[in-house]
């Protein structure tokens, strides 16, 4: 058995919650629950939809609640009934036949085509002949003509809520050692995983909030480029963040969240080029930042900007790209980061001599001055006149003079 | 008396369930050779030896970081994943765009001057695999931190990367690798091009090198021209 409640513009769900774990919105303000095995709790049909009636009005609401057999015709009746309805089973067709056929919600073709043919109620609509109906109104009709019979047949599709991926423990004692608390990460993770691998679902998000002894909170968080639900990757990624950001005193309670997505689905080819897996390159990358730190690695991008050495870095793609345009072998510069503050002898505005750390000769031969400026209208403007220097060594080198700083710099060497 | 052969079949037998054939030699696999994106190298060297070290070396301004950059645009261009691990912090990702490299397929480390932690990334990097090119410039680290590099690291990168399909690029002011490196390759520069008269209309146009393969010792060079940036 099943009831609707319907009120306009209003969401039952949790109303509809409070008698059955299974529940359908069809539209807002329109909710079907599955009643089946209430009665032990509730009492008859008649008295669950006053129950169900007292709980709506309990809330400030007037709708009307309507029970069948079936969940279209539960439906039907509270769309086309006030107040309380119940329809006893196998008796739908006599119960809903009084019901103007706009109830339906036919499309507009078939509705022109019922009122031509002076089609007004279910009971007339139900009574036309199914071969005619076929033929004249197709599919649709035949489906709209047996929910005006009151003979639906659906199965219920629950509206769920999304379950909440999440898994916490309070601790006993408190953990001062990240080496114990990784046992604790490990136990949660695998839950976590599991719950979302029972989904058949992955997460790109996952959050790790440590309660602390003191009553403070230290919160991390994973982002992942695709979407994960390896359990153990997860472990060893959460390490090694607090490795590097641990928390600052003894941990009392650890809770861990993950925003659920969809997996990644791939299919690699044959032919596909050389690229690390992704989930080593995930634990490799952490491991790497470890030891140099999380800024210090990374795909360069150029900025759109003609300041000299505008980078930012980013994360390296793997997927197969367009294809790289022609090379050619081109004189390498190696950039001095910070450029090297050098002594330079320029008695008729050339340099004749430098002196640099590690950089230092008479200029045998140079090209330059090629004068830059740019960023003016901010306070981190440049100018700069650049040369290129062959020291009697052989070694070439970029040096600026940079005129708003009034200095002498060794920016890098050609290679 | 058991002959030798007898004695090594009875131990490998003995020794089967733990060891497969300990006793036989397995010859090495031949290497596999990739382009160097530098026509003149690749006829001269072969390539670039996939799952071995490569070590280029010469002294400052002869051309070595262009060979390199040059490698990885290769690499890149064959859609392969790259890594260059900057012990000194001096790649320039502008000219290496200019020279054809796909700086999004390329993982840069910067490891701020610090030998030790560029020789921990690049070995992470090597056991996480999957890298068709890893590069590693020690090319600004002078020669008495380089040389303190042990052996044993050499020889470590040449087990993690042999029967790979991973190149690892060591470039340098000398050759530390040694033995553990399959190809060897120095550069020397051979002159600087200008054009223009000597005044301000003069222009750096490029830089002659000379590459010459050391492992293989071959007595045959190459003679290139690297086109400064326009």
């Amino acid at each position: 058995m099943f009831a609707c409640i319907h009120a306009p513009g209003v969401s039952l769900l949790e109303c509809a919650r409070d008698f059955s774990p299974l529940v359908e919105e069809t539209a807002p303000g329109t909710v079907v629950l599955d009643i089946e095995g209430l009665a032990h709790l509730l009492g008859s049909a008649q008295e669950l939809a006053e129950a169900i009636a007292r709980r709506v009005s309990e809330l400030g609401l007037r709708a009307n609640v309507a029970v069948a057999s079936n969940p279209d015709a539960a439906i039907h009746a509270a769309l086309g009934f006030q107040g309380i309805s119940v329809i006893p089973p196998g008796s739908e067709a006599e119960w809903l036949g009084r019901l103007p056929v706009e109830v339906l919600s036919p499309p507009l073709e078939i509705a022109e085509t019922l009122a031509r043919w002076g089609i007004r109620t279910f009971r007339e609509f139900a009574v036309l002949p199914e071969a005619g109906i076929s033929e004249r109104l197709g599919q649709e009709g035949v489906r709209l003509q047996r929910l005006a019979r009151g003979a639906g047949c659906r199965p219920l599709v629950p509206a769920n809520p999304l379950p909440a991926y999440e898994q916490a423990m309070e601790l006993e004692y408190p953990v001062a050692l990240l080496a114990p608390l990784s046992f604790i990460l490990a136990r949660l993770l695998s839950q976590l995983c599991g719950d979302l691998e029972s989904r058949g679902l992955a997460t790109h998000e996952l959050r790790l909030k440590l309660q602390l002894e003191e009553g403070s909170e230290h919160t991390r968080a994973l982002r992942l480029p695709f979407p994960m639900r390896d359990s153990r990757t997860f472990l060893k990624l959460l390490q090694l963040d607090l490795d590097s950001h641990p928390p600052q005193g003894p941990v009392v309670g650890v809770s861990l969240s993950a925003q659920p997505v969809n997996p990644r689905v791939i299919q690699d080819g044959l032919f596909v080029p050389l690229a690390p897996e992704p989930q080593k390159l995930e634990l490799t990358l952490a491991r790497i930042a470890k030891v140099v730190g999380e800024n210090n690695l990374g795909a360069p991008e150029l900025l759109d900007t003609h300041r000299p050495d505008a980078f930012r870095l980013s994360r390296i793609r793997l997927q197969p790209g367009p294809a790289a345009k022609r090379q050619y072998l081109h004189l390498a510069l190696r950039r001095f980061r910070p450029p090297l503050e050098a002594q330079v002898e320029a008695p008729s505005g050339r340099p004749a001599r430098i002196q640099a750390r590690g950089v230092r000769g008479s200029v045998r031969s140079l090209a330059g001055p090629w004068r830059s400026s740019g960023d003016w209208w901010t306070p981190d403007a440049w100018a700069r006149d650049d040369w290129d220097v062959a020291l009697g060594n052989g070694a070439l080198y970029r040096i600026y003079l940079d005129r708003l700083k009034g200095g002498w710099f060794v920016e890098g060497s050609y290679d | 008396m058991s002959s030798p052969a007898v004695l090594k079949a009875n131990l490998e037998s003995a020794l089967g369930s733990r060891f497969a054939a300990p006793l036989t030699f397995r010859p090495r696999p031949a290497l596999e050779f990739v382009s160097t994106g530098i026509p003149e190298v690749d006829s001269l060297a072969g390539g670039l030896p996939r799952g071995a070290i490569t070590e280029i070396f010469g002294p400052a301004s002869s051309g070595r970081t262009s060979l390199l950059v040059s490698m990885v645009a290769a690499a890149t261009a064959r859609q392969e994943a790259c890594a260059l691990v900057d012990a000194s912090d001096t790649f320039d990702p502008g000219s290496a765009r200019a020279a054809g490299v796909a700086l999004e397929r390329l993982l840069w480390i910067r490891c701020d001057g610090n030998p030790e932690h560029a020789l921990q990334a690049a070995d992470l990097i090597i056991q996480g695999g999957g890298f068709g090119l890893v590069t590693l410039d020690l090319g600004d680290i002078p020669p008495r931190i380089a040389g303190r590099i042990p052996l044993s690291s050499w020889y470590r990168f040449q087990r993690a990367i042999e029967n790979t399909p991973t190149a690892l690029v060591v470039l340098e002011q000398a050759p530390w690798a040694k033995s553990c490196a399959a190809l060897i390759l120095e550069t020397k520069q051979e002159g600087v091009a200008w054009s223009g008269a000597p005044g301000c209309s003069r222009l750096l146009r490029g830089v002659r090198l000379e590459v010459t393969p050391r492992k293989p010792a071959r007595s045959a060079h190459a003679a290139l021209e690297v086109k400064a940036l326009g």
